[in-house]
């Protein structure tokens, strides 16, 4: 049974312009030790599928579908059940520190209370297991810090004790929604390293939301791409980025800035994000697909193993074939 | 005749401060000093972009305004077009105002929420050629608007009704109506998507061209301005680490801070990156209100020595590539 | 045809390139003001209010020229009568025999233009003095938020009775009174939103392009500020109005025999065990005033919530 999975998952919202389907069809798997990258830019709905797993929903959303952490549904759970997993066995980190932290309590009071609720721990228990974690996330000076503001600490710092927040209880599963998005690029490094470093000594398993294509190249084992709330593409690393077989992947790839690329110009990808209430009957991505024809635009494609690798999974009309050729003329000019 | 060999923007030595009065003191009590900018100079010649890089805090924003007097600059000499901006009179700016130009970073808060994009895009054209005839200006924006990729028929739209992309798009015609020299780009793609950021940078690069500007492309992130810059100049807390051409800075960077800002970029390809080293900086960024002695660089430098505490070291000229300010380079 | 000049308008076609003159019409925008207005128009009780305040409004204008009983007229022969329909007297008559219809409509005339009046002055001067504290800063607006908190401290009955002493009474005076005690919340609001109108990016683009200080005041921030202006004026009315009423009621107001709501309600209080119809409908008709301002207001406020854009 594996630790995390998750079938057919979906997110609806109801809005004053009607039912909006932010995310559809979501299924995936993960172990121990295993990091997923899900990737997308603005209306895919990565924020939304994770946070629907962890029963944070704003109030007008809704969850299809099933998340189960060691075969409990996370989404069939009341919310007192739910609270015992939710930091204890599951654990989230997110964008932006300052906002994510208490600006009201010192950095030991909500540290002390996740270990006082979870684990029943009294203060100075708590106090020194809450030392000792910051001082894994390397904040200097641990002891004397712990009884700082949030407002005290660095960008960079806030995320290494949110970090050690969410490790406290040594959860099995970290989700980390744009960690380092807010961060600059060199403490950006440093936070991944040390998200690889945790992984390595805990086995922690962890989910990372993000749009930056190279901090997955560097994290994640598997990688789902996602756009207006659909899995695009979804597989393996290597396979994702060597081999892409989906138009929006390739192009993705290709918009990127890189530092390796040879000064040839960015491939850009013709259109705007999708309006998630109005999106096409079809696949989202056809209104700026290069390769679309009307059958995308009125059908949507299903989720398949890939002809060329049945390990990943895409979602296009196309053959993997005629994207791959696509990839090799570094089409599209906006 | 523009001699083509002069630049047309010639910054030395240009110093920004700001005094902060710390919260709750006596108000009789001497103000701190934040060095936002500290000594910066650099040339640009007609057609060239220059990128500006930094991490956060480290002024290049701050450089930006003060280059157009949105800010006042506290020391140095920014010269325009061979004439002496910091000393100028409002008119004199007002002129230079007409060939200088600024791309926002938040595309949507840099348009005014109540005009039209006809207003906003025409605004340029009505405080500089007062004596245009309306149809003349609205001509112009349509122009201007098809040029940088949008539907003349969205001219009286608000800028609400308009993606992120597509606002940036509108300040980029605002900044361009009048056909200026120069462009100050501060961020302007860092809060699009990655899609719409090529987008936009591919759009820079063409207009550049054809309209001959000038740009100085302020981000930071390295690999976006590798794809626009000529030349690159890395800042840190006020002052330049490194000013060089594009390919050496690339492939042999001089200054440790451009080394660890290159090792840390991430690279999309996974291979590379399980097999990177990356240079990682300790410590934290120090407060550019006291800044370190010496060296700016030198608490988190993975190379310091003694001396570098006691003398700031000057940007000097390695070769004809590359100027770096570090005494071991 | 844009140009007399055929040949110059082809020529500057021809000169920006690409055709302009699109087959398509221009698509008009939906302006913020626009969609304020649809989302104001989906809340019942603001529109409700917002038309029972017209219907009164236009009672008070028009009412006493269609009723037969003049509000001054005194009638001895029917003094103090109760509501009835004999002689018009729907609302009843005061000790004199007037009509209090036809003077409570004609009260609503007076309260409804000093509040008119008054706010207007108020609104004028409060959005001038704190626009311009707010756009110079500095010591200037210090030490024009300084006068303000002056005036808060002024205790304004003593200031009116003083002045109604030594000037007597009249209308004019009553509006000049409560301008100059009723503006120092809009110049409060106005300023702490042209603070952080000042900061925007978008009058930060102006001042970049070059656009004069007057024109970035007149063009960018006053448009801006509009919103919260309109806001706090339905806020503004009926605290003058009650400025008013309280004037009144102390004697310090309007003169005989013109009369208010508050010159109402002060006569009606004193017979309000005999003659309670003398100050209920008065007092009434203010209170129904005041609660269709105070949920236009809310509904204003609801409207143009930048939350909701």
């Amino acid at each position: 049974m594996s630790l995390i999975e998750v079938n057919n998952l979906g997110v609806q919202f109801q809005t004053q312009d009607g039912l909006v389907y932010a995310v559809n069809g979501i299924n995936f798997a993960l172990d121990r030790g295993q990091t997923l990258g899900i990737v997308g830019e603005s209306g895919s709905g990565k924020s939304q599928s994770v946070l629907a797993m962890m029963g944070l929903l704003a109030s007008n959303g809704k969850a299809t579908g099933q998340a189960l952490y060691k075969g409990q549904d996370l989404l069939a759970m009341r919310p007192a059940e739910l609270n015992k997993i939710r930091g204890n066995r599951v654990a989230m980190i997110f964008q932006d520190p300052m906002t994510s932290l208490n600006p009201y309590l010192t950095v030991e009071r909500q540290m002390t209370e996740v270990l006082q609720f979870h684990k029943g721990l009294d203060r100075k228990a708590a106090r020194a297991r809450s030392v000792q974690l910051l001082d894994a996330v390397k904040i200097p000076e641990a002891a004397r810090r712990i009884t700082m503001y949030p407002h005290e600490f660095s960008g960079g710092m806030r995320q290494r004790v949110m970090i050690a927040m969410a490790l406290l209880c040594e959860p099995e599963v970290l989700i980390a929604d744009e960690p380092t998005t807010a961060l600059d690029v060199t403490v950006q490094a440093q936070i991944i390293a040390l998200l690889r470093d945790l992984q390595r000594d805990f086995g922690t398993a962890i989910i990372m939301i993000t749009h930056d294509l190279g901090v997955v190249a560097g994290l994640c084992d598997e990688v789902m791409v996602l756009y207006g709330g659909r899995v695009m593409e979804q597989g393996s690393a290597d396979s994702i980025f060597y081999g892409a077989s989906h138009p929006y992947t390739v192009g993705l790839l290709g918009a990127i800035p890189r530092l390796d690329a040879d000064d040839e110009a960015l491939v850009a990808i013709p259109g705007a994000p999708p309006n998630m209430a109005r999106l096409p009957k079809g696949c989202p991505f056809s209104e700026r697909c290069t390769l679309a024809d009307d059958q995308c635009r009125d059908v949507m494609p299903a989720l398949l193993p890939a002809s060329h690798n049945p390990a990943v999974f895409r979602a296009c009309h196309r053959s993997s074939e005629a994207v791959a050729e696509l990839a090799a003329k570094g089409a599209v000019h906006a | 005749m523009r001699d083509a060999a002069q630049p047309i923007l010639s910054v030395r030595d240009l110093k920004v401060h700001f005094k902060i009065k710390s919260g709750g003191a006596w108000p009789w009590s001497a103000a701190r000093t934040l060095k936002a900018v500290d000594g910066i100079s650099f040339d640009i010649h007609a057609g060239e972009t220059l990128g500006v890089v930094g991490e956060s805090g480290c002024g290049k924003s701050t450089l930006a305004r003060a280059v157009l007097n949105l800010i006042p600059a506290t020391a140095g000499s920014i010269v325009w077009m061979g004439q002496e901006m910091t000393s100028a009179s409002s008119q004199a700016w007002l002129a230079a105002r007409a060939d200088i130009q600024m791309i926002f970073q938040d595309p949507l808060a840099s348009l005014d929420p109540r005009m039209t994009i006809a207003q906003i895009i025409a605004e340029p054209l009505r405080t500089h050629r007062p004596r245009m005839p309306e149809a003349e200006v609205m001509l112009r924006v349509k122009a201007m608007m098809g040029r940088v990729g949008l539907m003349p028929q969205q001219i009286n739209r608000y800028p609400h009704e308009f993606s992120g992309g597509q606002c940036q798009r509108i300040g980029i015609a605002r900044a361009l109506i009048l056909e200026p020299k120069l462009i100050i780009c501060d961020e302007p793609v860092s809060a699009l998507d990655v899609s719409i950021q090529a987008q936009i940078i591919n759009l820079l690069k063409a207009l550049q061209k054809s309209m001959g500007l000038a740009l100085i492309f302020i981000a930071h992130d390295l690999a976006v301005v590798k794809h626009i810059s000529d030349r690159i100049l890395v800042m840190y807390l006020g002052h330049e680490m490194e000013v060089a051409k594009k390919k050496a800075l690339y492939a042999a960077p001089r200054h440790p801070y451009t080394q660890a800002l290159l090792s840390a970029i991430p690279i999309p390809d996974p291979a590379l990156e399980r097999k990177k080293v990356i240079q990682l900086l300790q410590g934290d960024l120090p407060s550019p209100m006291s800044p370190p002695s010496g060296c700016v660089f030198r608490t988190r430098c993975p190379v310091a020595i003694a001396r570098c505490a006691e003398e700031i070291p000057p940007l000097r000229r390695l070769d004809d590539q590359t100027e770096a300010a570090c005494l071991l380079a | 045809m844009l140009f007399k000049n055929k040949d110059k308008q082809d020529q500057l076609v021809a000169a920006l390139g690409r055709a302009v003159e699109s087959a398509a019409a221009d698509i008009q925008g939906r302006s913020p003001w626009a969609d304020a207005r649809g989302r104001f128009l989906r809340n019942k009780a603001a529109v409700f209010s917002l038309c029972l305040l017209t219907l009164i409004t236009v009672c008070c204008v028009v009412g006493p020229w269609l009723l037969p009983n003049a509000f001054d007229a005194a009638d001895w022969d029917a003094m103090s009568l109760p509501p009835m329909l004999k002689g018009w007297h729907f609302f009843g008559t005061d000790e004199s025999g007037r009509d209090l219809l036809v003077r409570s409509l004609v009260g609503g005339r007076v309260s409804l233009l000093v509040g008119f009046l008054a706010t207007l002055s108020a609104v004028t001067l409060g959005i001038v003095w704190g626009a311009t504290a707010g756009f110079i800063g500095g010591r200037v607006d210090a030490f024009m938020m300084r006068v303000v908190d002056m005036m808060y401290a002024v205790p304004y009955l003593l200031i009116a009775i003083l002045m109604v002493t030594i000037l007597g009474r009249a209308f004019y005076l009553v509006v000049i009174t409560i301008t100059v005690f009723s503006w120092m919340d809009m110049a409060r609001v106005v300023r702490g939103q042209t603070l952080s109108l000042r900061s925007k990016e978008f009058i930060e683009a102006a001042r970049a392009l070059g656009v004069p200080t007057r024109r970035i005041i007149f063009q960018h921030i006053v448009p801006n500020l509009l919103g919260i202006v309109v806001i706090y004026t339905t806020v503004t009315v009926p605290a003058v109005i009650l400025v008013e009423s309280v004037l009144s009621f102390l004697g310090l107001g309007i003169q005989e025999p013109m009369t208010s709501w508050g010159v109402l309600i002060h006569d009606g209080a004193s017979v309000m065990e005999v003659s309670s119809w003398m100050l209920l409908f008065p007092a009434g008709l203010l209170s129904l005033t005041l609660y269709c301002f105070n949920y236009i207001g809310d509904g204003l406020r609801d409207a143009l919530d930048p939350k909701e854009r």
